[in-house]
């Protein structure tokens, strides 16, 4: 089930996921096609992290290896970067470190 | 529930609780680490052959370790054994010896106080192996179908990449198995921090589903008291961004089937389906860590009747076991390149978009049934037959457990 079709960028993991895995470096102006529509990147986007596999609500469940990993801050449009920024989790807040090394939420 | 479209060409040993086995080793199992060398030797000389060398180390008596080896000496993969006592050890060999001997299996022990020390030893227990092999070479083979398989999963040697290739490639092929009947196990729970809803909403039953939140929440509790973190800040720079995406690594590999019941080790499940091993000990932490390495959760996964290991790995783990066959799949596509000799399946493939999760999981269930009709992994192959087996304290699974 290869449904991203003709990326060369993007893992479907799972049929229910809105999230794609990038699996080689994603840079401004790459164009890739998820789901048979074509879409331009507008950030780097490094290996291993999500992008939307579609819009995504505010608030909407988001689904890797169908499973969900948490819901939208806002709203996301498809090809966009996820992560700390935009998605959070429904259990509990993500601690994680700043550039200076401070614990931030 | 056996249905002939399930019969695969395979011929299991048939044993005298109606189980089959892939295999029809010999165990040769030291009760005390004094006796270690001894039993080494023996199953030295039989280099090549299926004899398999299992033990306890500990010299004090442990409910959970006399469990796992009266299971591991009856599994359906063991053919016979041969006991290693030093003579003062408290572990109950006249028991274990009845236990097995009451299944058909031939069975003895070497008393090495009583045998006249090493080599008497070394001696006695090479004739008796050498008898026992001709003679389980006498058990009957019967066709084995899927439902009557068990397969296991663990994961070992981690990295970025298991969680997004080899792990969700092996829930498939678990789907598929639970589809044809097999039981299939997996565990972890210390690794599922933050799923706890979503797994129990995936129980049979709603009390399954309470179990199986306990059992995530006292693994959580555990692994606090032994200082071990859940999120650290290195998973965020890999693109993880929440507990609960961290924890899907491990626990994708259960796949989508509903979960079927919630075992402990020792307890064999005794109709298809998924099951939750958990292997987190009950009560206030005794003994440590819940499981050393990652040998001891196979062991515990073959203790409950795993014909089979499906073993992933990122940076490349080596191990096999004793008793039952590990698949190793591979999920880093440049370790694969590195140590290909040693890895059974290339789901790395999945990342440089080569193969789908779905085509890496078909390739996995084939690779169970190759196993399952003799062909050996790549870990027996060379020759891996690693074992551990330590101290652990559990109390019995609830009703509510196996619906």
């Amino acid at each position: 089930m290869q449904t991203e079709g003709k990326s060369r960028k993007l893992l479907r993991i799972h049929r229910d996921d809105n999230v794609l895995i990038v699996v080689a470096p994603v840079r401004p102006g790459d164009r890739d096609e998820i789901d048979g529509h074509e879409i331009v990147f507008t950030q780097n986007v490094a290996i291993g992290h999500k992008v939307a596999a579609r819009n995504i609500k505010a608030g909407e469940k988001v689904y890797k290896c169908g499973v969900p990993i948490g819901s939208a801050k806002e709203m996301i449009p498809a090809g966009a970067h996820m992560h700390l920024h935009n998605l959070k989790s429904d259990y509990i807040a993500t601690y994680t470190l700043d550039k200076d090394h401070v614990f931030v939420k | 529930m056996s249905s002939s479209n399930n019969a695969l060409p395979v011929q299991g040993f048939l044993r005298s609780d109606g189980r089959k086995g892939i295999r029809n080793c010999i165990v040769v199992a030291y009760l005390v680490e004094c006796a270690h060398h001894v039993a080494r030797e023996i199953v030295d000389s039989f280099r090549g052959q299926p004899v398999h060398l299992i033990g306890f180390g500990g010299c004090y008596p442990n409910a959970y370790a006399d469990r796992m080896m009266n299971r591991l000496c009856t599994h359906p993969n063991v053919g016979g054994a041969l006991l290693l006592s030093l003579g003062c050890e408290s572990f109950n060999r006249h028991r274990l010896e009845e236990n097995i001997a009451k299944t058909g299996r031939p069975a003895s022990t070497v008393v090495i106080q009583q045998t006249g020390g090493t080599r008497k030893s070394i001696d006695a227990g090479k004739a008796w192996v050498e008898q026992a092999l001709k003679q389980v070479a006498e058990v009957p083979r019967v066709p084995l179908d899927l439902d009557e398989l068990v397969v296991g999963t663990v994961c070992g040697g981690s990295d970025a990449t298991s969680g997004i290739s080899a792990n969700p490639a092996v829930g498939r092929a678990f789907d598929m198995l639970v589809k044809q009947g097999a039981a299939t196990i997996f565990e972890e729970t210390g690794e599922m921090i933050g799923l706890e809803d979503v797994m129990s909403a995936r129980a049979v039953t709603p009390e399954l589903g309470h179990e199986l939140k306990q059992s995530i929440e006292k693994a959580a509790y555990y692994y606090k008291q032994m200082g071990h973190a859940s999120f650290a800040p290195g998973n965020a720079e890999g693109g993880l961004t929440t507990i609960e995406e961290k924890s899907i690594g491990a626990y994708c590999k259960s796949g989508d089937a509903p979960i079927s019941g919630l075992i402990k080790p020792g307890d064999v499940p005794r109709k298809g389906g998924l099951y939750l091993l958990d292997v987190v000990p009950d009560g206030e932490p005794r003994f440590g860590f819940p499981n050393i390495n990652d040998n001891a959760e196979i062991a515990e996964l073959i203790a409950c009747g795993s014909h089979v290991i499906l073993f992933t790995t990122g940076r490349g783990s080596v191990v096999g076991s004793a008793i039952s066959p590990v698949i190793k799949i591979c999920a880093n596509p440049e370790t694969y390149e590195r140590m290909s000799e040693d890895m059974d399946i290339n789901a790395g493939k999945i990342l440089r978009l080569e193969a789908s999760v779905d085509e890496v999981g078909e390739e996995i269930y084939r690779k169970v049934l190759e196993v399952a009709w003799g062909t050996q992994s790549c870990s027996e192959s060379l020759g891996h037959q690693e074992f551990v087996l330590t101290y652990k304290s559990f109390e019995p699974i609830g009703p509510a457990c196996l619906p």
